[in-house]
């Protein structure tokens, strides 16, 4: 079992049982799915939207070094400066090297996974730079030193008191609770950051190959403020993320706010096409756009799973996921949680080290009903088992289902096998739940079943009317 | 460069290999045209009557201030209760026909965002009065561009953003709003371009909503029709 199996499965346990944690994120999320169903039901056919979304996002795919290339040249065209990343070091460096050069020192930041996935914050804290996250959710976790909980919602799993006790440790806020004053602590807080970073670094939702542009999409108005004020911006973008034209941000725009938060449309979705243009009075001198592979052409090479690479990252798969509401998002530990990350992962992170998430679902399909893009989830959650198993068998239960079927093959052996069952059955408490007993992962939460006091082969032989005469 | 030629060449050879059409069960389908996504989005009606109530409907639900006045004088007359009742000393704005009929005689102290300018200047501004790009029906959103509008901080920085839109730049839906884009720019387009729906918002605390995360706490859109 890997490190970080075990891992996964200690936390699961613990926070399986933890009752008050569960009930909290599954009042959360059906507050979610309330608005979300109230917004797709304005859609004409929403089922019809999806198909379409799944058909442009596999066009870009499967033609995804044609989209790539005219993306770049209309951006560089513009003057934007491109730069590629193999992996998360080389896009870190890339990073780095921007800031170096300019003399940056305070960096701010709006919302990016993709940050997260190459650990950025912490390769620019190291090397010297101040970096602050301007997502009111994200700052909260940055402030308590934590991984996001959800890649959409970071903060979810905080209740205000805790939020409010972080606020008054690490910057000295009055002891308020209340939602709004909370957030205006961080607003006032953050405006200063504002208007004194040098630098500052954004994700990218979209980027639309026809024009060369970059969409990204936000409710706080932190990414408008992290793209305007300073006067270097750089985003940070994955390889998949484009869409056509403008006019498919036309389908995506909506359905990423629907089956994401369940908005109509989110807060401020805005294009950017590069540094301040000429007869433009503000906006960055310096737009920087940084392409990070990371593993995504090895999705892109399995033909099987391709579609993963359709993602728009909206989060609905983590919102309907009963496991992500039993076990909570950090106990993935991973960058992105419920079904998307317990599927891409293994391509990401190693296919042997991260299998055990592909097998920790119920495969009820709630997350392939939910995709806005009609990734089938429960199916490749499937093909990662399918996978991890070919390549590496697990001996022991190969063994146990080689005897099985031995025993299946021999009635004797079988008869012998079920005398001896009802035998020492009456002696499985004494073991029950502990290291000795041989069932242990079944037994400790649950009962095991009786065996029958009478076989049917003996009932059927002394029936009265079957018993010879 | 060399990344640039490793990712490419993974890409070409990771794509000739074929991969299953999209959709759960094999289906195929063509990438729709873009143009045909309407008739899948929320629908919008055809009128400028419909439109606008659709507009006043999402502006409402969104916490947005939506009124529709006569002329510009009435729309400068909304500006100046606004400014008398929140005793605005200090507001920007930038150049352009609507806003220049509106933003005349307030007794404030203008900043002009149009021309090169100071942040911190910025930053002092109560509120902002702008054009705009288009009014979108379907999502209540507000289209502005850095071009057009006064540049891209004029209306995230000031805590309240005034919108003065004409009638027939209310547009029934998102894809006519990028129709407009490449009509009005063809391949020349400004570095921002945001569509701005409702005033700045969050719930990442306790999933409840609080406006003014870090744009403006509040949002007029005032239409002259």
């Amino acid at each position: 079992m890997s490190e970080y199996s075990q891992q996964f499965k200690a936390s699961a346990t613990r926070l399986t049982a933890d009752l008050d944690h569960r009930q909290w994120i599954s009042k959360a999320l059906r507050g979610y799915e309330t608005k979300r169903d109230e917004f797709k039901g304005r859609f004409q056919s929403w089922e019809e939207a999806r198909q379409a979304a799944a058909a442009v996002k596999y066009e870009v795919i499967n033609h995804l070094d044609r989209y790539l290339a005219e993306f770049v040249a209309k951006l560089e065209a513009r003057g934007a400066v491109v730069h590629w990343a193999s992996d998360a070091r080389e896009a870190r460096e890339h990073i780095l090297r921007i800031a170096r050069e300019n003399q940056a020192r305070f960096i701010i930041k709006s919302k990016s996974m993709t940050s997260e996935e190459i650990h950025l914050n912490d390769a620019l804290q190291k090397a010297g730079f101040e970096v602050f996250e301007s997502d009111l959710g994200e700052y909260i976790v940055q402030l308590r030193d934590e991984p996001p909980y959800h890649i959409v919602f970071p903060a979810m799993h905080l209740k205000r008191g805790e939020i409010s006790q972080v606020f008054q440790q690490k910057l000295g806020a009055e002891p308020v609770t209340d939602p709004e004053a909370l957030t205006m602590i961080a607003r006032r807080i953050m405006r200063q950051k504002f208007c004194q970073a040098d630098m500052g670094i954004s994700g990218v939702n979209f980027g639309v190959a026809e024009t060369g542009m970059i969409s990204i999409t936000e409710n706080e108005g932190n990414a408008r403020l992290t793209t305007s004020l300073p006067r270097i911006h750089v985003a940070l973008m994955g390889i998949e993320k484009l869409v056509r034209s403008m006019d498919d941000l036309a389908l995506f725009l909506p359905m990423l706010a629907t089956a994401g938060a369940g908005q109509n449309l989110t807060g401020y979705n805005t294009l950017y096409g590069g540094p301040r243009l000429k007869g433009e009075s503000d906006g960055p001198t310096q737009f920087h756009l940084v392409l990070l592979d990371n593993g995504r052409t090895r999705i892109l090479a399995d033909a099987e799973q391709r579609d993963l690479l359709h993602c728009i990252r909206c989060g609905a798969c983590l919102n309907v996921c009963p496991i992500f509401r039993n076990i909570g998002g950090h106990s993935y530990g991973t960058t992105y949680q419920g079904p998307i990350g317990s599927v891409i992962t293994p391509h990401l992170r190693g296919l042997q080290d991260w299998k055990h998430l592909s097998f920790s679902s119920s495969l009820c399909g709630a997350c392939s009903q939910a995709c806005p893009v009609r990734i089938d989830l429960a199916h490749h959650l499937l093909h990662n088992r399918r996978n991890a198993i070919r390549e590496k068998p697990p001996a022991l239960e190969k063994l146990a289902f080689r005897f099985f079927s031995l025993m299946m093959r021999h009635p004797g052996l079988y008869r012998f096998g079920m005398f001896m069952g009802k035998l020492l059955q009456p002696l499985h408490p004494i073991v029950k739940g502990s290291a000795l007993d041989p069932a242990k992962a079944w037994t400790k939460t649950r009962e095991t079943p009786k065996f029958a006091q009478t076989s049917f082969r003996d009932w059927w032989k002394n029936r009265p009317q079957n018993r010879p005469t | 460069m060399s990344s640039q030629a490793d990712i490419l060449g993974r890409i070409r050879e990771a794509l000739t290999a074929r991969a299953p059409a999209p959709g759960h069960h094999g289906e195929t389908a063509p990438a729709p045209a873009a143009g045909s996504f309407r008739q899948w989005l929320p629908p919008v009606g055809e009128s400028f009557e419909d439109r606008q109530r659709l507009f006043a409907q999402n502006a409402a639900m969104l916490k947005a201030v939506f009124k529709t006045v006569p002329n510009p004088e009435a729309a400068a007359a909304e500006i100046r209760q606004l400014v008398t009742a929140h005793q605005w000393k200090k507001m920007a704005t930038h150049t352009s026909p609507l806003t220049d009929a509106v933003c005349g005689n307030l007794g404030v102290d203008w900043l002009r965002t149009d021309q090169p300018y100071e942040t911190a200047e910025l930053e002092k501004c109560s509120a902002s009065v702008t054009a705009c790009e288009a009014l979108v029906a379907q999502t209540g959103s507000v289209l502005v561009t850095s071009r057009s509008c006064g540049g891209r901080a004029i209306s995230i920085l000031p805590p309240h953003h005034i919108v003065v839109a004409a009638k027939d730049q209310l547009l029934p839906d998102l894809a006519a709003a990028f129709e407009l884009m490449r009509r009005k720019y063809k391949d020349d387009y400004p570095s921002t371009i945001s569509f701005i729906t409702g005033p700045s918002r969050t719930g990442d605390i306790e999933r409840i909503l609080v406006l003014g995360a870090h744009g403006p706490k509040e949002l007029t859109i005032l239409l002259i029709a």
